[in-house]
């Protein structure tokens, strides 16, 4: 197998995909974002709850494949505790990773950097910024 | 049908893809061309581009007569009674939808009813979901058996004198199942009903005599055929499509333009707004011509040889997957499946990564993924230029790919 490939499954995206940070759905006065990736059915389901314009709690429910599910899985774990700003800098950064433009390389990322050999795939950057792309909407919508 | 031979005329499958050659199995999704098709673009492109039946001049003639000629190439090629009944589309989605917004807004009333199954493509489910919506009438789905097959006993007790249009795909393009096309029209003719049928996955593989099936509308596409992508057919009857509106109005398409009012140009153009196709229409005969050159019959052979090899080498996989009819003889050149707990995307990549394409995800058919229980499936498609190689190299790629998953789960 070619060392692309093992760029793109890291041992620590395939333990977020076999088994899933923050797995499930957030009751009460919680955000609910549903978003799919109409192309290929992958779906996920993310609730947030936020006080105080800070992500107190996130969890996600979905179907997908390794690199949309454990991006979904870092991506609860990432935010949780952070401010709304903050949450919504790490997606900014996280997109930039993925479009392969420059980033500011001193902020860990840890796990999520990761995800980094997903930017050679084209086909599969899609996948990976699906659970992202439902957090900015939640948080955005939020702020409003 | 030496199939050395026909590769040579496909000059696109010999190349590396990621370091290794390419092994193409995604022709469900759209074929590969053959140089045949690519020179008689490069002709009419370099030789005789010009508008069609307006003209006075040379080139316009050519042009003119290339259009038409592909149209006289297409009705052979179906065997419909007439040039009159073959209309140039954009392809089958547009076929489908012509269909349905022209005889099917003109024909369908409240209370009546539409009948398809659940192993229809996009195309064949939202034209008539929106055409019930918009009509009041009720969308009817054909139940499947374990297998994917449809029951001719279920035909006869849902369609019913409520009927107005039952439309059923030839062959699926997820299950590979070949429906009873034939059988199916004639109990929607006992109820009044019309037979449309999408071709899409037939039209590339298989004979189809519109007479013999007596199919009121049939759709195909030409570049799952060895044609160029943006052009396909709709045919219908001629008595169907005399009393139908056009859904495209503007150039091309009309006999005389007043202030307030206009008439259209007989069959087929008056369903032909605007500059047509006319590259495609063109492409697409040529493609025809290779096609029946080599011979549809010979080509469904070596499908199905390919498609029994492929099913008896996955099958013996452990952890595989199979969807639709494992008898060969049910089923047209495709396999679609699921290995272990590898998602799709997952195997997509990792062949990818050996140079062998095939397609993940839903395929367009969601319903039929619902019923499959599966959220995503692989496929991988068959045709004329594909070896028992190929499959080998499938087969080798599906073992390395569930290792590599092992190795990292």
């Amino acid at each position: 197998m070619s060392s692309n490939l093992d760029q793109l499954y890291r041992q620590v995206i395939m333990d977020h995909y076999k088994n899933p940070r923050n797995k499930g759905v957030l009751e009460d006065d919680s955000l609910t974002i549903n978003m799919n990736n109409p192309t290929c059915g992958d779906r996920i389901q993310l609730t947030l709850k936020v006080n105080d314009d800070k992500v107190i709690d996130a969890k996600f429910e979905g179907e997908g494949c390794s690199i949309s599910m454990s991006s979904a899985s870092m991506m609860t774990q990432a935010i949780r505790g952070k401010s709304i700003e903050d949450a919504l800098k790490l997606s900014k950064i996280f997109s930039d990773m993925m479009l392969g433009n420059e980033y500011d390389e001193d902020i860990d990322l840890g796990d999520i950097e990761a995800l980094q050999g997903v930017a050679k795939f084209p086909a599969r950057i899609k996948c990976a910024t699906l659970a992202w792309k439902a957090m900015e909407k939640g948080l955005k919508e939020d702020e409003q | 049908m030496n199939v050395a031979d026909v590769r040579s005329y496909f000059p696109i499958l010999n190349q590396e893809v990621n370091g290794n050659p390419l092994v193409y199995l995604d022709s469900a999704a759209t074929s590969q061309k053959p140089v045949q098709v690519m020179e008689a673009l490069e002709t009419y492109y370099c030789e005789y581009n010009s508008n069609v039946h307006r003209g006075v001049h040379t080139l316009g003639t050519r042009a003119t007569d290339g259009y038409e000629g592909a149209r006289e190439k297409v009705r052979k090629f179906i065997n419909a009674k007439s040039t009159q009944e073959v209309i140039f589309t954009r392809g089958t989605t547009t076929a489908l939808n012509t269909v349905a917004a022209s005889f099917g807004k003109a024909n369908v009333q409240p209370g009546d009813e539409i009948v398809i199954t659940y192993m229809e493509h996009h195309s064949n489910i939202i034209p008539w979901q929106q055409l019930a919506k918009a009509t009041g009438a009720t969308l009817k789905y054909l139940p499947l058996q374990e297998d994917g097959t449809i029951l001719l006993a279920d035909v006869s007790e849902i369609v019913n004198s409520k009927t107005k249009i039952v439309s059923v795909t030839m062959v699926s393009n997820v299950l590979g199942v070949m429906n009873p096309i034939k059988e199916i029209a004639k109990i929607a003719h006992e109820h009044g009903a019309v037979m449309v049928v999408d071709g899409a996955q037939a039209a590339p593989h298989m004979k189809i005599d519109v007479q013999d099936l007596d199919c009121d509308f049939l759709g195909f596409s030409a570049h799952k055929m060895c044609g160029p992508t943006g052009i396909g057919v709709l045919y219908g009857k001629k008595h169907l499509l005399e009393n139908m509106e056009p859904i495209e109005f503007g150039g091309e398409m009309i006999d005389f333009v007043d202030l307030y009012d206009s008439t259209w140009k007989e069959l087929p153009w008056k369903f032909e707004g605007g500059t047509p196709i006319i590259a495609g229409a063109i492409g697409l005969g040529a493609a025809i011509d290779f096609l029946t050159e080599i011979g549809l019959e010979n080509i469904q052979a070596h499908e199905h040889r390919l498609a029994a090899y492929a099913l008896e080498k996955m099958s013996a996989v452990e952890g595989m997957t199979i969807y639709g009819p494992l008898d060969p003889n049910k089923r047209a050149g495709l396999v679609t499946f699921n290995i272990a707990d590898v998602h799709p995307h997952d195997v997509a990549t990792v062949l990818d990564a050996e140079g062998i394409a095939v397609r993940a995800g839903h395929h367009c058919a969601q319903p039929l993924m619902k019923w499959l229980k599966a959220s995503a499936t692989a496929r991988a498609s068959f045709y004329l230029y594909n070896t028992e190689e190929d499959i080998d190299k499938l087969v080798a790629g599906l073992i390395k790919t569930k290792e590599y998953f092992s190795d990292v789960f």
